[in-house]
């Protein structure tokens, strides 16, 4: 029989393939990964009364306490914009990338029932969780601009300039730093459960330490300049600068910091990439 | 000759025993540290045959050894083999949940599995929402279930509810609309495992059905496992057994349903005790045949009933082929019999003249209820073998045509 030579559709191996991603397969899911997504919106509030508002109660109301704290009890100044707004901005964006960074971490453990039954590309759900947030993040940021609006016709000192445009690139590095971090997370967990209690806190204390409540001018002013290149090695710092720059005109643009960001959420992308494509083959084994 | 569609060579599958915890990173280091000077994996050349009931030394096991075999275009292969033999773990990895420590699998159509029906139904959604999702997750386009939708929902059964979330759906019809869906898939390889348990007999009808158009009519390959080796005779066309690990036998699906039952650790005994723990408010406790059992000759059987109501009950013994197809059965309620238990222990006892099957080995199943409720059902409990004798004194000793049953009849020339 000559068909031995006929080609084989695909070939299931123990061998393991780095970078290998069928971009053709993962197109054949794009429906499902559409439905997912309407899934997490849609049940999401689901037997709730107030429905989507919740999308934005959680940023609100986090704002209104920072307001409080940061802003009338501790002093902070923000780079001369209202301080509600400044740290509105922040946390939409924060809420964008934690959220997108906890539930990528979490594909493995969350879906083992799922992924134990039956088969499709597994990228799909990391890339199911980006886009929902994505969707969250466009209610939030709806409101944010009503809130800017408001701010705007008040007579507030406020700057929004050319750069806004360049928002989808801003969101698209952030979820490829979210994706990256999120999937090295993800697949450590399948084995060594430990880093899920680290995850938990280490996210609370990455708001801390990434220019949400403050503005980093603040804290170039306070410590000492040999400590400064710290600042700037956490990738977020240049992005959430460059979003409040974009939309209130507070503080200055900082390009070398930008490229920095863009390099590193391409590096640590490909990175995850690697790590996830290496465990999904077989972590329903050890999970 | 049809092609080969499906081509397993070699395939292997490890796992490691015990936790996973402690000692996993050192082995973890140690393996790495292997590949990072270009030798073989050191865990690889360890691990034991795949034997549930004997305790091993070894951390490592291997569920699947050295599997092969071929699967034609249009074929039905019923997979059989005791439990933890290693079908599971051959359809997992058939249907790319794992993925097989050595080996591989080479097809040329898309396999989709039934593993689980029902896999990624939310139970907020409504019927129609997840028909989209798990017909997704299955691996359709949103085009291809637009187009079946409509029948979908007809076969499911469930049109009324088709709106609702389907948190309000009974287990039932969760069940019949998972099936529905992906009985619509169309993959060139189907793997089925066991879904036909579950559902109303109206519905097994309809699944089994919807199996024979998908193999027969369309000409797509089907993969079945099941324990009911009566719809795997049905059904397949060959056969593949596996025990502890590796492929017994192959060959045509007869051979090996037989090869299969010979292999059953069941022996034969007249005397079956509940073992069961679940309690009941009245249980067959105990069921003992005291007479001989030859073709022909009287039958008698005595079965205690412990109950702790007072109840009207009625009693079956139901003989089937060791393939579980029924053959007779002797049941109190044909012949208006109702039995009226006490609390505590009830004695029954039953007899006919003549045991009316030709010789060999049979199953019996016990079950006691009252007008279509059941209330202790033992399927399969005994293994008897029925000896040669005859059905009229003195007369021949009973051929083997085929035919199970044979009864004395009164003949004459009018």
């Amino acid at each position: 029989m000559e068909e031995e030579n006929e080609k084989w559709l695909f070939e299931i191996s123990g061998k393991k393939s780095y970078w290998s991603i069928n971009y053709k397969e993962i197109w054949q899911y794009r429906d499902l990964l559409l439905l997912f997504v309407k899934r997490d919106i849609v049940t999401f509030y689901k037997q709730t009364v107030l429905g989507p508002i919740w999308f934005i109660i959680q940023p609100l109301l986090t704002s209104v306490i920072q307001f409080v704290i940061f802003s009338k009890i501790a002093e902070i100044p923000s780079d001369g914009v209202p301080y509600f707004l400044f740290v509105l901005a922040g946390n939409i964006l924060w809420f964008y990338f934690s959220d997108s960074m906890k539930s990528t971490s979490e594909t493995f453990t969350a879906n083992q029932s799922i992924f134990g039954k039956v088969y499709f590309p597994r990228i799909i759900m990391p890339f199911k969780v980006i886009l929902s947030n994505l969707i969250k993040f466009g209610i939030q940021f709806a409101f944010f601009l009503v809130v800017l609006l408001y701010y705007f016709a008040q007579g507030a000192p406020l700057l929004p300039n050319w750069s806004v445009l360049l928002l989808p690139v801003l969101l698209l590095v952030v979820a490829l730093i979210a994706l990256g971090f999120g999937m090295i997370i993800s697949s450590l967990t399948v084995k060594y459960r430990d880093l899920n209690f680290v995850i938990t806190f280490g996210i609370s204390l990455y708001m801390y330490i990434t220019p949400i409540v403050y503005p980093t001018s603040l804290v170039l002013e306070k410590i000492d300049p040999k400590y400064h290149p710290l600042i700037y090695m956490n990738p977020l710092t240049a992005l959430f600068d460059f979003f409040k720059y974009a939309f209130l005109g507070s503080g200055s643009l900082d390009l070398w910091g930008l490229v920095y960001s863009i390099v590193f959420s391409v590096v640590v992308f490909f990175l995850g990439l690697l790590v996830f494509n290496r465990t999904e083959k077989s972590f329903i084994d050890v999970i | 000759m049809s092609r080969t569609i499906l081509k397993v060579e070699q395939v292997s599958k490890q796992y490691r025993l015990g936790k996973i915890g402690t000692g996993t990173l050192s082995h973890d280091l140690n393996r790495w540290w292997h590949t990072v000077r270009g030798k073989e994996d050191p865990y690889l050349k360890i691990g034991e045959s795949n034997d549930r009931s004997t305790k091993g030394d070894s951390q490592y096991v291997w569920a699947l050894q050295d599997i092969n075999f071929e699967v034609k275009q249009g074929e039905v292969l019923g997979i059989i083999g005791k439990n933890g033999a290693g079908k599971s773990t051959l359809l997992k990895i058939l249907s790319r949940v794992t993925s097989p420590t050595t080996g591989s699998i080479k097809t040329r159509g898309r396999i989709a599995s039934l593993l689980e029906v029902g896999t990624g139904f939310h139970p907020e959604m409504t019927g129609r929402e997840n028909i989209y999702l798990n017909g997704a997750i299955l691996g359709m386009t949103k085009k291809e279930i637009a187009s079946k939708i409509d029948e979908i929902i007809a076969f499911s059964g469930c049109e009324r509810y088709i709106d609702t979330p389907t948190k309000r759906y009974s287990s039932g019809m969760t069940v019949r609309l998972a099936f529905a869906v992906a009985a619509h898939l169309e993959p060139e390889i189907l793997v089925v495992d066991e879904v036909l348990a579950v559902g109303d007999a109206e519905f097994q009808k309809k699944a089994i059905g919807k199996m024979q158009d998908i193999s027969k009519g369309e000409g797509r390959t089907v993969l079945f496992v099941s324990h009911n080796m009566a719809a795997v005779k049905n059904l397949c066309t060959r056969g593949l057994l596996i025990d502890k690990g590796k492929v017994l036998f192959q060959g045509a699906i007869d051979d090996v349903v037989t090869k299969y039952l010979e292999t059953e650790e069941m022996s034969y005994s007249k005397v079956f005790i509940n073992s069961s723990i679940v309690y009941k408010l009245i249980r067959i406790e105990k069921f003992e045949i005291l007479s001989e059992i030859v073709t022909g000759g009287s039958f008698e059987f005595e079965v205690l009933v412990v109950s702790e109501v007072e109840q009207l009950v009625e009693f079956s013994v139901g003989f089937r082929m060791v393939d579980t197809t029924p053959v007779f059965q002797l049941y109190s309620g044909h012949v208006g019999e109702l039995f009226s238990m006490k609390i505590g222990e009830n004695r029954i006892r039953g007899r006919i003249n003549s045991l009316p099957v030709i010789s060999g080995n049979y199953n019996i199943t016990l079950w006691l209820g009252s007008k279509g409720t059941s209330y202790d059902l033992h399927k399969n409990v005994l293994r008897v073998l029925v000896r040669e004798g005859a059905i009229k004194e003195g007369g021949p000793i009973s051929s083997k045509n085929g035919y199970p049953v044979i009864h004395q009849t009164k003949w004459e020339i009018v």
